[in-house]
């Protein structure tokens, strides 16, 4: 029996079971904190800091933190909430984000928490990287310009043996995901479209796929991001 | 290659967490990584070829294109570049005739940058096929690249003075110099190896952890975390097998102290690491070294085997039953974020060095997820002394906040740069006056490298300590003459950015975005709000995973808090905005294109 | 007192975001009691005949012309909006922003099926009279200084609508989630 404890999300009352990250237990709660590189049933890596809380005070993501008894979680105040919208800002200017251009407008959950965070235009220079659209795997387009190298993709897919297909290139601001020679060549259709699916913006298209669902229909085109979580209160134990 | 890459395989039991052993054997074999050596690895190991390429491209000393059959890594640290980096650089680019990240077209040599690689006391400095060459002049340049094309070892391209101390050993045979300038009881020559180990083992473990609690000592790499403490946690945690890592990854820029105490008293630290290994009941240690300090493989080795044999290390250690402990010792790759523990764990486990999400800490879930401790080479030398004198002893020195000496790595604009012992609690002052650095003559000390803070005379007084200025040793002086924004900022922004592991967004991203306010002030075109944004902006990496990322707008954030007029000096006070634009310089390219002339 | 004066222009756009600025239909009628125009493609005025309170701008900068008439602008608007993707971020236009300009030349004038067969002599237009491309596109706020942005492409005419009401009453903008989108 999981032991239950108790901790506060900006004042409220909140209960989980111990050991629960804190962005699953604040879902629980009815409380959404945004999240991008956190993909339900893969390991959370707190890459996008897009979660990031204070936590007794200091920042911590709540994706990797496990929640604890008596835990006080500021997750609304004015400084976490301008800290998230700073790093959104920085994902669109760090890539090449023509939202008007791409497969997954409406339904990619970067684009939807800018709509949530009412984003107008970033506030920092857009870096206008070179990146590459590679369209040499069968199944798969990866386009770089979009990617967000949340790893959802390389933690989150492996070949039967437990191998990454996916995979990242070198370091600092020159990272990328690479896709293995070998395995991405032997993709399932299957596969390729839960590659699509967990990519959280449109970096990974399933060739010939795209623009299917009308515009006013998609995603995140009448209701924001996380919406469901905060109109949908799970009856705490 | 196939059967050496195979040979080198089989060395490590096809164990894919010894990885980056197996990458450095094949990189030093044939100077790069090729498609056929990573298929081969992926192959055996049972990995993807993708997977073997994250970890190869992470690091900067592995290539998968050929480096030059001698390949130069000319350290570009702000103290090299102080110290003439810049006319070296341009002789090695004459004499070469190519341009650094660049090959000759015989493939004999290779020119490539490198952050610093803790030789800032005899700068500039570079490494030529895993050997140090220091205090280089466009002279000495011109010298190494006329001694590679007549085709000489690199070992006979040493000029006749080798360095000092142990660097002159049979199996170093290096011109590096310690420079130690100030002795206490850390680097006191007077030791007597296996004296600690002796003691321990008349102790519980359990006594071991309360004597080094009792020191207060705290970690010397920066973070300052109690060791006792951490000793105690590991012990306590669950786990199957327990290890010890030494850090020994000093990879930030303006220290070297580690590597002096590599190369003068190794045997001080096994011995320290060995006592870690008793307290927390690891039966392994691993030297974690950064890739730059390979010139001291073989002697480090040397000391292991000759422990070994005295039994010092192995089975049954002084003939204590069933205490067992054996040390390896694990290159790094060429990455400053490994020097963070977790990264450092990672990228022990053959994997890209990026830092883990905590909880758990390392000394509940390290190591191939066993409980760990990572220390700095510095404390596991200081618990030694602990366990000879006592923990009350050791007290006797410094503050009652930070207990003990500190090893300090001075390198500048100084007369005497080297490595001082010093006990905590000296003033900036008192270094600067110890160092040789005339206080009338000195702009700014910074203070615990890059991560560290860039402090000026109106805080000279302040102590060394953790309870004022904390620091991992590094100190850099900086006189009248230099250009704080330009020369310091700048470089050590840039810094941080190569350095970034790249896998969190904060530290990834804005470091690039920074340097480039940092450069439009420098152009003239600043106005106050950059200096407003830079502030604002710089404390959102504070969100970052690690402490690479979280001090990454340290250099900005410290200088425009401490020099914020040459910022406003350099300024338009005129104006309220410029956005940075230069007509003139956008319309460049398409008149070159189309052969215009530009009528703008 | 006199109406608020608006004044618009289309930079590298697609005038999508004018035909948006016309979509909010009916209100329209409202719109020309609440202000008048000067220099825009809406009436056909040129030349700022006057000083104006608002600017709408479309599109980003991708040529020399294009930074003038934004430069323009700034001197002759209090209140300057950023309209649309392009003029946000540079828009579809920036997508040349990774390839270097004599690549993009060649592509359009040169080697590109349509004009392949077409240009036998080879000529890449550089008559003095034309604008001059610059290195990369540029998003209007990255030039001069940009009061507002309202994203979409184009921007909802409601956004639209309801940013202009908003500015010229002084009243809080109402932003309703649908209404802000950048596609």
């Amino acid at each position: 029996m999981n032991q239950i404890i108790r901790f506060t999300i900006d004042g409220t009352e909140c209960m989980a079971a111990k050991g629960q990250y804190l962005v699953d237990a604040a879902r629980e709660n009815g409380i959404f904190i945004p999240t991008l590189c956190n993909y339900p049933g893969i390991k959370p890596k707190g890459s996008c800091r897009v979660c990031t809380v204070k936590v007794n005070g200091r920042l911590m993501t709540a994706c990797t933190t496990p929640v604890a008894e008596s835990m006080v979680i500021e997750n609304l105040c004015p400084e976490i909430e301008n800290l998230r919208k700073q790093i959104i800002e920085l994902f669109f200017v760090e890539g090449n984000h023509f939202c008007p251009a791409c497969e997954k407008s409406g339904q990619c959950e970067l684009q939807a928490l800018a709509y949530r965070y009412k984003i107008m235009a970033p506030r920092y220079p857009f870096a206008f990287p070179q990146r590459e659209v590679d369209a040499s795997n069968p199944k798969l387009i990866k386009d770089q310009n979009r990617c967000i190298l949340c790893k959802r993709c390389i933690r989150g897919i492996h070949d039967e043996k437990g191998r990454t297909i996916f995979a990242y290139k070198r370091r600092s601001n020159r990272v990328e995901i690479g896709i293995d020679p070998k395995l991405g060549k032997e993709l399932s259709d299957e596969t390729a479209q839960k590659a699509m699916d967990i990519c959280p913006v449109g970096a990974l298209l399933v060739r010939e796929k795209g623009f299917d669902i009308p515009i006013g229909e998609r995603k995140y085109d009448k209701t924001p991001i996380g919406h469901d979580i905060e109109h949908h209160k799970i009856p705490t134990p | 290659m196939k059967t050496f890459t195979l040979k080198v395989l089989e060395k490590y039991s096809r164990d894919k967490t010894r990885l980056m052993d197996i990458l450095i054997d094949i990189q030093s074999e044939f100077g790069f990584i090729s498609r056929e050596s990573i298929a081969q690895i992926a192959h055996e190991l049972q990995m993807s070829e993708v997977d073997v390429e994250q970890t190869i491209s992470f690091y900067h000393f592995f290539s998968m294109k050929p480096t030059g059959r001698y390949s130069i890594y000319l350290n570009n640290s702000a103290v090299a570049n102080m110290m003439g980096r810049k006319e070296v650089a341009q002789a090695l680019e004459k004499e070469t005739g190519i341009k650094f990240g660049e090959v000759t077209a015989d493939g004999l040599i290779g020119l490539y940058e490198t952050s610093c690689i803790g030789m800032n006391d005899q700068e500039p400095a570079a490494i030529i096929n895993n050997q140090i060459f220091t205090k280089l002049t466009p002279f000495r340049a011109k010298e190494i690249v006329r001694d590679i094309k007549e085709g000489k070892k690199v070992s006979q391209m040493f000029s006749a003075s080798y360095g000092d101390g142990a660097n002159r050993d049979d199996s170093v045979k290096s011109v590096v110099t310690n420079n130690i300038r100030k002795i206490g009881p850390i680097l006191d020559p007077d030791y007597k190896v296996g004296g600690a180990i002796k003691k321990i083992i008349t102790l519980s473990p359990e006594d071991v952890i309360h004597e080094i609690k009792n020191s207060n000592i705290r970690g010397r790499g920066g973070a300052g975390f109690p060791t006792g403490l951490k000793w105690e946690f590991c012990r306590n945690a669950p786990g199957a097998r327990k290890y010890i890592f030494c850090n020994a990854d000093e990879g930030e820029p303006g220290t070297f102290k580690d590597r002096v105490i590599l190369t003068e008293l190794p045997r001080l630290l096994f011995e320290g690491m060995v006592v870690a290994g008793y307290a927390v009941g690891a039966q392994e240690g691993i030297l974690y070294i950064r890739y730059e300090y390979k010139y001291l493989q073989e002697y480090l080795e040397k000391i292991l085997q000759a422990a070994r044999e005295k039994n010092y290390l192995g089975k049954d250690i002084m003939g204590k039953k069933g205490f067992n402990f054996d040390i390896r010792i694990q290159f790094g790759a060429g990455a400053y974020v490994c020097g963070e523990e977790s990264a450092l764990i990672e990228s022990a486990e053959g994997k890209r060095g990026e830092p883990r999400d905590r909880p758990p800490f390392p000394v509940e879930k390290g190591y191939l997820d066993m409980p760990t401790v990572v220390n700095n080479v510095e404390t596991l030398c200081a618990v030694v002394k602990v366990i000879l004198h006592g923990g009350e002893w050791y007290r006797s020195f410094g503050t009652a906040e930070s207990t003990g000496t500190k090893l300090l790595s001075v390198s500048g604009d100084c007369r005497f740069p080297g490595v001082y012992e010093v006990a905590w609690g000296f003033s900036v002052n008192d270094i600067l006056d110890m160092v040789g650095a005339s206080e009338k003559n000195v702009q700014a000390v910074q203070v615990g490298g890059p991560s560290g803070s860039l402090i000026g005379p109106e805080e000279f007084s302040r102590i060394l300590g953790y309870e004022d200025l904390a620091t991992g040793g590094s100190l850099i002086i900086f006189d009248k003459t230099r250009d704080i924004i330009s020369d310091v900022v700048l470089n050590f922004t840039e810094f941080f950015i190569e350095e970034s592991c790249g896998s969190c967004s904060t530290c990834r991203i804005l470091p690039s975005i920074l340097k480039q306010k940092v450069e439009k002030i420098l152009d003239a075109r600043g106005v106050m709000q950059d200096i407003k944004d830079m502030e604002e902006w710089g404390k959102t990496l504070k969100a970052s995973r690690c402490g690479l990322g979280q001090t990454a707008a340290n250099p900005i954030l410290t200088s425009i808090k401490n020099f914020r007029h040459l910022y406003e000096e350099k300024i338009q006070r005129s104006k309220d905005f410029d956005s940075g634009f230069d007509l003139s310089k956008a319309v460049q390219e398409a008149c070159v294109a189309t052969g215009r002339v530009p009528n703008i | 007192m006199s109406k608020p004066i608006v004044a618009t222009t289309s930079l590298a756009g697609c005038f999508g975001c004018h035909m948006s600025i016309l979509d909010i239909d009916e209100r329209i009628l409202d719109l020309i009691h609440l202000v008048e125009f000067d220099k825009s493609p809406i009436d056909d005025i040129k030349k700022f005949s006057r000083k104006c309170d608002i600017g709408l701008i479309e599109g980003g900068c991708c040529n020399s012309e294009n930074v003038h008439v934004l430069k323009d602008f700034r001197e002759n608007c209090k209140i300057l909006v950023s309209v649309g993707e392009c003029a946000i971020m540079g828009g579809l236009p920036a997508m040349r922003n990774g390839i270097p300009i004599r690549e993009c030349l060649e592509e359009a004038y040169l080697n590109g099926p349509t004009v392949k067969e077409n240009n036998k002599l080879k000529i890449i237009p550089n008559d003095p009279e034309l604008p001059i491309l610059l290195d990369k596109v540029y998003p209007c706020h990255e030039v001069v200084k940009i009061d507002y942005h309202l994203p979409g492409c184009p921007p909802r005419a409601d956004l639209i609508w309801e940013a202009l009401v908003a500015l010229v009453t002084g009243n809080e903008l109402k932003m309703p989630y649908e209404v802000i989108k950048y596609d």
